[in-house]
């Protein structure tokens, strides 16, 4: 195969130094070749130079990364940040709402204490994420979100859960196990080095913790 | 009245999260990295608490209160046990999100077909 093509990109630039190219782009730097020659800036329309000119026509079409980056900025659709920010409010406020009618529901009905009640909220909000996740809800509403839905300790489990789907394709050790914490990973590392290093602080300190 | 104040303390730290995604242009991983350092730093300063106890869900429900839990947990081994608290109380007080949240995933893996 890469033979083949090679003989064919071959073929194609005989062509442009023949009579005629098979190929548009090729005549059209054919062209482009006669009208310099014409104006005398090229003396002979040989094959070197309209290799040269094919290299000046492609050297226009690729651009430095810092212009592609400026040309797809340019083409971004542009976000709204406030509108965005108030999606996310609205959202992530309900989340929280709802997590503290579940923790009222359980200080009421089975006598806990806020701190005690924070733990089974938690995971009632990481089972109904779950299975929102897995009925592919969660996606349509972190799309209209944001971090609305991100943030909360249910982007968390979604993060983990769609992550385990994902990959349920690869096997359950190496596709589960092994990438559920692909994305919430990060959170849980720097989590626990941040939360060691203001341990060591404490104890450098002597505050002795609480 | 709580429901308002976990509303709004809610709403704000997610606000502050889509300003890292829009703004700074930081990606979801490294939203979440951020703010969960800023809540073990926050509860650092002994000033977590506060905020749970003023907005409720409000401020334990956000990724933030998972940073604010390691260090509790940290901090309450360091104060019981002391120096190696540091290390064997980190995943004390959070040990329910993560278990639940290993779980459950894995059981819907199990159970939900993938799909394409």
């Amino acid at each position: 195969m890469a033979v083949d093509q090679i003989m064919n990109g071959k073929e194609g630039l005989g062509s442009v130094s023949g009579v005629g190219g098979h190929d548009g782009c090729w005549r059209s730097i054919l062209k482009e070749e006669r009208a310099l020659a014409s104006k005398g800036s090229i003396s002979q329309a040989s094959s070197g130079s309209g290799k040269g000119a094919a290299a000046n026509r492609y050297q226009k079409m690729s651009m430095s990364p810092k212009e592609y980056q400026t040309f797809a900025k340019g083409k971004e659709p542009p976000r709204s940040v406030f509108g965005n920010c108030v999606k996310a409010f609205l959202i992530g406020g309900a989340i929280c709402c709802f997590g503290q009618v579940i923790m009222e529901l359980f200080m009421h009905l089975m006598n806990m204490t806020p701190e005690q009640a924070s733990n089974p909220t938690v995971a009632v909000l990481i089972l109904l994420s779950v299975i929102l996740t897995s009925l592919g809800v969660y996606d349509k509403l972190a799309q209209f979100a944001g971090a609305g839905s991100a943030v909360p300790v249910t982007g968390f489990a979604n993060s983990m859960c769609s992550a385990a789907l994902e990959h349920r394709s690869e096997g359950l050790v190496l596709g589960v196990g092994g990438n559920m914490f692909k994305l919430a990973g990060a959170v849980i590392v720097y989590g626990t080095v941040a939360a060691f290093f203001v341990g060591i602080a404490h104890l450098i300190l002597g505050t002795g913790g609480q | 009245m709580i429901f308002l104040w976990a509303f709004l303390v809610g709403g704000a730290i997610c606000v502050l999260g889509q300003l890292m995604f829009d703004v700074l242009k930081l990606t979801p991983a490294h939203t979440m990295a951020t703010l969960v350092v800023i809540g073990a730093i926050v509860d650092g300063f002994d000033l977590y608490e506060p905020l749970v106890k003023f907005a409720g869900a409000g401020a334990s429900v956000p990724i933030t209160s998972f940073g604010n839990a390691l260090v509790h947990g940290a901090l309450t081994e360091l104060h019981n046990q002391g120096w190696i608290g540091v290390i064997s109380g980190i995943f004390k007080v959070t040990s329910a999100g993560i278990s639940a949240a290993i779980i459950f995933s894995f059981l819907a893996a199990l159970v939900i077909r993938p799909k394409g």
